[in-house]
């Protein structure tokens, strides 16, 4: 059974697959998520949009199991990690995310940040360790405040950080729920170039935003949810300038107003 | 009226000796909140190790089942009651409880105020630490999952160390209050400094000197380990800003 599920997935080339994934919320009464399918293959940049409230948060939180899902399978590098059975811990490793309010640990430093994972987890040595992240620092323009603190830094800054501490575990997808929707709009633009330059490499990425021109740009998929469903779903091209369901239609012509 | 003052002074504490009393006094007292404190702590913060593990992974286990969820919620129940049953009941009585029922025979009476000190003190401090834990933003605590984390290494590198800087003031409460809690170790027959000062009291027939002394000490202490406790926050707080 399991087996077979390991062939399909490297067979289709998809490196998390979804399938009939429902979260609800007070017993039934939200469902936050309604049977929602999707694979997601290597180097794919899916970003996900859709109204307040329709289950896009639930969706990427539901991928690295920081919410249980109420039902349905999620199948990562083969392993079905909705069974309780598996350590979720080791998968999460592989599963980078950056979340809207930056998370930067507050009693670490910008280095610690970004070490102390690698150090405990992979168990690096701290000169390999310390290594990777000032490289990482260097590339998002921040090697100067490898000493500062996060409560030192400007929002963009944070979120720069954000991304390369993840990226320190070498992970095999990025997660991202609204990473510019807590920043002054001037910040906006060094975040998503950081966003574009990992796409660019060929990094696996999920992301959630309401920036639909990083969509347009860096998006191999648009996907489009609305009360917990995916209701459409393809290139950017496809979704932008030629929209079926009526409900995309609604909410493109009031988000690109 | 400067030598009536004298006079007094010296009969309370010189002339008979009595000042021995009030050291005496002062090193139970001292002996007693130290190690109440100590034990406070290390049960507190177990009691709030298991309370706030079932409110951060009570949904996860449900959702993810096993026998786990059981047994949190199990100790959860149990540590609740623990809780409320000892602040709901006024700590002299729970001092006369120990001495009196459940350690009839034990031969230190220091030892017995200090289990009943600490074990009242740890309610408090559990609920202290769980408040802390609760405080810290949970993006926090997500952040450390998110890279792979089990919850122990979460708690250790990333809640705890900030709780511990959230809670320090109210700690601090939580030891100033038990130092003062302690004086009514009188009421099983320990001589501590209230009881010291009281039976000066009762020797010489002089009230206001000895109880002021006493009111004196306690103030000096309670001053003494306030400085203590806003030099080591500085020092967190220069640490990691
Ligand atoms: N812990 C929770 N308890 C109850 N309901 C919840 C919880 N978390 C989310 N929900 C509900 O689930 C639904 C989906 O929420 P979600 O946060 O996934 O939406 P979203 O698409 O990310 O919205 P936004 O764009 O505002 O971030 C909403 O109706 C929300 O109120
Ligand atoms: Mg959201």
């Amino acid at each position: 059974m399991k087996g077979n599920e390991n062939a399909i997935n490297t067979a289709n080339n998809s490196l998390i697959s979804i399938n009939g994934l429902k979260k609800y919320y007070n017993g039934e009464k939200v469902k936050a998520l309604d049977g929602v399918n999707m694979e997601i293959k290597k180097g794919e940049v899916v970003v996900i949009i859709g109204p307040s409230g329709s289950g896009k948060s639930t969706f990427l939180r539901s991928l690295n199991l920081l919410e249980i899902p109420t039902e349905g399978k999620i199948i990562f590098d083969g392993v079905d990690i909705t069974d309780p059975k598996t350590n979720i811990n080791l998968h999460r490793r592989k599963m980078g995310m950056v979340f809207q309010h930056f998370n930067l640990f507050a009693n670490m430093n910008i280095l610690k940040n970004m070490t102390i994972a690698p150090m405990k987890l992979l168990n690096k040595s701290k000169e390999e360790a310390e290594k990777n992240a000032l490289n990482l620092l260097n590339r998002v323009g921040l090697e100067d405040r490898a000493s500062a603190f996060p409560s030192q830094l400007s929002g963009g800054q944070k979120q720069r950080v954000a991304i390369v501490r993840a990226l320190c575990m070498e992970p095999e997808v990025m997660l991202f729920d609204e990473p510019t929707s807590a920043l002054d709009p001037e910040m906006v633009g060094e975040v998503l170039d950081v966003m574009k330059a990992l796409a660019a490499e060929g990094m696996t990425m999920a992301v959630v935003t309401h920036e639909m021109g990083f969509a347009k740009e860096v998006a191999t998929r648009v996907v489009f949810m609305d009360a917990g469903k995916i209701l459409e779903q393809g290139t950017p091209d496809e979704i932008f300038t030629n929209p079926q369901n009526p409900r995309l239609k609604d909410f493109l012509s009031k988000v690109l107003t | 009226m400067f030598d009536e003052l004298r006079d007094k002074i010296m009969l309370c504490f010189i002339d008979n000796g009595y000042w021995e009393w009030l050291v005496e006094g002062f090193l139970h007292t001292v002996l007693i909140t130290v190690f109440a404190v100590l034990l406070g702590l290390v049960f507190g913060v177990i009691l709030a190790a298991v309370r706030s593990s079932y409110d951060k992974n009570e949904e996860t286990l449900k959702l993810r089942g096993g026998i786990g969820y059981y047994l949190l919620k199990f100790f959860n129940a149990v540590c609740k009651i623990y809780i409320t049953v000892i602040r709901g009941v006024p700590v002299v009585v729970q001092l006369m409880i120990w001495y009196f029922v459940i350690l009839v025979s034990s031969k230190s009476d220091i030892a017995v105020a200090v289990i009943a000190f600490g074990f009242n003190s740890a309610a408090y401090v559990a609920e202290i630490f769980r408040g802390g834990i609760m405080s810290i933003d949970n993006g926090q605590f997500e952040a450390g999952r998110s890279l792979g984390f089990n919850y122990v290494q979460t708690m250790a590198y990333v809640v705890i160390p900030q709780t511990v800087k959230a809670v320090l003031p109210t700690l601090l409460n939580e030891i100033i209050a038990l130092l003062k809690e302690t004086s009514i170790a009188g009421y099983v027959g320990i001589m501590d400094l209230t009881k010291a000062g009281d039976l000066i009291r009762g020797r010489t027939f002089e009230a206001f000197i000895p109880l002021i002394a006493v009111a004196i000490i306690y103030l000096i202490t309670v001053v003494v380990l306030t400085r203590v406790f806003t030099a080591v926050e500085r020092r967190l707080r220069r640490n990691e800003r």
